[in-house]
Formats: structure tokens, sequence, C-alpha cells
């Protein structure tokens, strides 16, 4: 018995530990810092200001957020249009096919995610593959600015997010059962009812999770937008990353982190309410 | 008809999912420094890649923070899933959500707080606190992928061995780990990819003199990439086809056995 306690303590206390040294000291100290006042050399004055909250009513920064929402948005309504007709064929293969497929969902995802981004430079810019192939058949005879924009950014963010949205869509995709789809066709509802009235609503909590795991990076991902976007766009990353590193304004940059932790949280209560279950987050 | 355009549509996700990872490939075969057309075949670069110091300097420190954080925070995460999940304790509801925040959180977030708490203590940054940070952000995808497992095991199993007179430790040893074994070898193989990867942590949380292999293809990625980077992300990626491979392997001889 004696034997057990030790177990219990020996089970326990490193993952207390840590859990307060490494997630919530870090966060804690955020939250702390983004009260602080900076001064002109870098540093933080301990005060107590409501000041880099207002900061980001900005219009500056207002324009920020505003883009990096459209941007974050448009690639996660890219990924779900892609996921949902990729994972419905898939379900139309063999068993084999389809866990075949999915390997080959992951294995790019097990590569460096900067390498494969430095792939679509070589792809898109001016004197590129895609350039080069598309004069030598004759269709354009100037060359056609796919980065350094909004465009080469998308491109990036879809491509490196798409396995995160893939995954849990095709997960529940997958589940569905045949005969409710029978059921739905029977009833003499057509391909586009069926989907929105039956698929939709049977597979929301893939479709949250898929969110919840694109639009977040979406939006903090500073190496895509400043690698395919040229720097010249500022997303929510960007931003960030340019208070601490660059203006070394920490208090501002701390407080824009506050922001992006809620609208998380924000997304993760509504992956809560769906139905979704906080373990499958991990599983990929 | 309808199973052909099913089809089709794979494809087009497929030539989306692997048209850069194939560019890259070809272009590690390219004779000219330029990747722009391809002008014939050569293994050059392949050779110009065991010279280049700055870069095998760079993949060396990737692959020893990425071991290192594995393999701790494997450790840490089993012995943390097998007490989350076979003891109860004040605060055990708390620890529950707190495990799950660096999964949802934003990479960007772990990386300018672990920042700011290492500049608090005056650490200077480095190969620690880079290995520390990767720790950080791993723990819970091991926890949740082991705790699984452990959930899904028979809890008849460690009764009848302490039953039968076995110790604690004895029994998490000799009953407990090998049964839950397939649920940490895919958490490690988890962190460890996630570890490879990582851009934006470690980006916040590397000293100028641990630099990783993401870092120095960051600094270089606006002047142009020399191809004896393509060259090694060719034999990362055969590397990982093989691993993968093996693995799969593994599991299916396990199943058959069973």
């Amino acid at each position: 018995m004696k034997n057990n306690k030790l177990m219990k303590w020996a089970t326990t206390w490193p993952v207390i530990i840590y859990s307060f040294l490494l997630i919530v000291l870090p966060l804690v100290y955020i939250f702390i810092i983004s009260f602080f006042q900076s001064d002109s050399y870098g540093g933080m004055n301990v005060t107590f200001t409501l000041k880099n909250y207002l900061m980001l009513f900005d219009l500056v920064y207002i324009k920020v957020f505003l883009k990096s929402f459209l941007i974050g948005g448009l690639t996660t309504l890219i990924c779900i249009l892609i996921a949902y007709p990729f994972s419905l064929c898939l379900r139309r293969q063999s068993e084999k096919v389809q866990s075949l497929c999915m390997i080959l969902v992951i294995i790019p995802f097990l590569t460096n995610s900067l390498i494969r981004t430095y792939g679509w430079i070589v792809l898109l810019r001016k004197e590129g593959v895609v350039n080069s192939f598309l004069k030598s058949i004759g269709l354009i005879e100037e060359s056609i600015s796919f980065m350094y924009n909004d465009f080469g950014i998308v491109v990036g963010l879809v491509y490196t997010l798409l396995p995160f949205m893939i995954l849990p869509i095709y997960g529940a995709v997958s589940k569905l059962n045949n005969s409710v789809l029978e059921a739905s066709r029977d009833l003499g509802a057509n391909g586009i009812q069926t989907f929105f009235r039956v698929i939709v609503p049977e597979t929301m909590s893939g479709v949250v999770s898929g969110i919840l795991m694109v639009f977040i990076p979406a939006i903090g991902y500073f190496f895509i937008s400043d690698i395919l976007g040229g720097g010249k766009l500022m997303l929510i990353g960007n931003l960030i990353k340019n208070q601490f590193l660059t203006a070394r304004n920490w208090p501002f940059g701390a407080a824009t982190s506050i922001f992006l932790i809620i609208i998380t949280l924000v997304l993760v209560k509504l992956y809560k309410k769906t139905g979704g279950n906080m373990d499958d987050l991990g599983g990929i | 008809m309808k199973n052909w355009s099913s089809k089709i549509v794979i494809g087009l996700v497929f030539l989306f999912l692997y048209l850069p990872i194939i560019v890259l490939i070809v272009f590690s075969f390219n004779d000219t420094k330029l990747n722009i057309l391809f002008e014939g075949f050569t293994l050059k670069w392949y050779g110009t890649l065991a010279e280049n110091r700055t870069l095998l300097e760079a993949f060396k420190n990737t692959l020893v923070v990425a071991i290192i954080s594995t393999l701790i925070s494997t450790v840490i995460g089993t012995i943390g899933a097998f007490g989350l999940s076979r003891y109860d304790f004040k605060g055990k509801k708390l620890i529950n959500s707190l495990i799950y925040i660096p999964i949802v959180m934003p990479d960007i977030v772990i990386g300018i707080s672990l920042l700011a708490v290492y500049t608090l203590m005056r650490l200077s940054l480095g190969m620690f606190t880079l290995i520390l940070a990767h720790i950080a952000f791993s723990i819970p995808y091991v926890l949740v992928s082991v705790r699984s497992t452990l959930e899904g095991m028979n809890p008849y199993l460690e009764e009848a061995s302490s039953d039968l007179g076995a110790s604690a430790l004895q029994t998490f040893f000799r009953v407990t780990l090998p049964t839950i074994a397939p649920g940490i070898l895919s958490g490690a193989m988890l962190v460890f990819t996630l570890s490879m990867d990582d851009v934006v942590v470690s980006y916040f949380t590397a000293g100028p003199e641990a630099v990783t292999l993401p870092q120095y293809i960051y600094s270089m990625i606006k002047s142009g990439i020399s191809p004896d980077v393509n060259a090694l992300f060719s034999l990362m990626l055969l590397v990982t086809l093989i691993g993968l491979t093996v693995y799969s392997l593994i599991l299916f001889k396990r199943r058959v056995k069973v």
C-alpha cells in the first residue's frame, strides 16, 4: 500500500510541476506584462496601464486584424472547400486505397514546412516553373506575379495547413452511416440537399476542429506571409513578432498576444459546444 | 463514370500537395545553381552538401534538439498519463485542462511567452532554452496519446498482476508499459516530427549559437537557397519514407501475430 502512495506521488508531481512552470508561468507573465508600460529603450516600467489594450483599437492595428481575419478566413474556407469533396470522394474508394491516401496526406506534413514553402517560391516566382510553363505553351507572354501578394500568402497557407483540415473532416465523413445517406436519397433529397441537410450537420465537430487547427495558425504563422508575401502584408503573427524582436515594445506585443489567446479560446469553446473531444486535437 | 470523377478530385488534391516536393527533388539533380530550368542531371549538390559545414551543423542541432526533447517529453508524458488516469488528486481537473493549452495555443504565443520567462530568469538563449521550449510543447501530445491507450487497456490486467503479488512498480514495468507501448511510440513519433519541423517556437527561443535547420533556411530564403538544401531535403524525405515503411511493417506484423 505504501508502495502505491509512492507511485502516485512519482507519477503525478512531474506533470504538475511541468504544467505550472512551462504553461501557467509563461502565460501569466505575458498577461502581467501586457499592463506594463514600455520605455523608449526597449525595456519595461512596472506600472498598471490599459494603454496597450487601447492601442489595439488604433486604425493601423485594426487594419492588421481585419486583414488577418480576411486572409485566415479565406484560407480556412478554401481548406474546407478542398477537404469535403476530397473526403467524400475518398469514402467511395476501397479501404486499402483509403488508408494509403491518408498516409499520402500525412507525408508532406512530416517534411520541413519551411523548405516546402521554398518549393512554392521556385514554382510561383516571376521566372519560376509555373510562369515558364504557361509561357512555353503560349498561354501568357508576360510573367504573372503569383507571389509577394495576397495570392501567394493564401496558396502557402492553404498548402501548409490543408492536412489539418483533411484529417478531421475525413475522420468525420468516414464515420458517416451509409444507410442515413441512402435514407436521405430515398426520401427524395438531391445530392446538394443531402450534403447540406445530412452530411454537414453530422460532420460539424470535424469541421470546427479543422477551423481551430487552420484558422489560428494561419493568422499566427509569420513566416509564410514574410516569405510569400514579401513582408508587405502584416498579419497578427508578424505584428507580435515585430513587437517582441524589432520594435521591442513587449507590453504591446503581450496585449496583442492576449487578444490572439482570446480568439483561440472562443474557437475552443465553439469546438466543445459542437461535441468535439479535446483529445482529438492532439491526435494529428 | 462516377468513380472516375472522384479519382480525378483525389488526384488533383495530391498534385497540389506534392507539386512543391517534386520540384524540390527534381532540382536537387539539376546541373545549374538557379532553380529555374532543368538543364541536365547531376549529383554534385549531394557532394557539396557534405562540405557545407553551416548547413550540416544546423541539421545536427535540429536533430539533437529533436532527439533529446522527444526522449524527455516521452518519459514525462508517459509518467504523467499514468498518474492522471490511475490516481485522483486535488487539482486534477485543473491539470487536465492546462495540458491542452500547448496543443491549441498558437505557436507564436508559446514562443514569445517562453522568451519572456527566459529573459525574466536571465537565462541566455541557446541549446538549453531551445530544448526546454520543445519539451514544453511536446509533453501534452505524448500525454494525450498515451492516456488514450491507457484508458483502452483491460483494467483487470493490472489488478491480476497485483493480486499475484507484483508491486506497483513491477506491475507498471512488466504489465502496463508493454501494453501501452504502441501509444508511447506513436506519441514519440509525433513530437519528434513536430520538433524537427518547428519554425516559430525555435525562432524566439534559440540564440545565435544554436542555429537550427529552419532558421538557417529562413535566413537564406530571400537571397536564394543553394541546391544542396534541396539535396538535404530529398535525403530527409527518403529517410522519412523508409522510417514510415518500417513502422507500418512492424504494426502489420504485430497485427498478423495477434
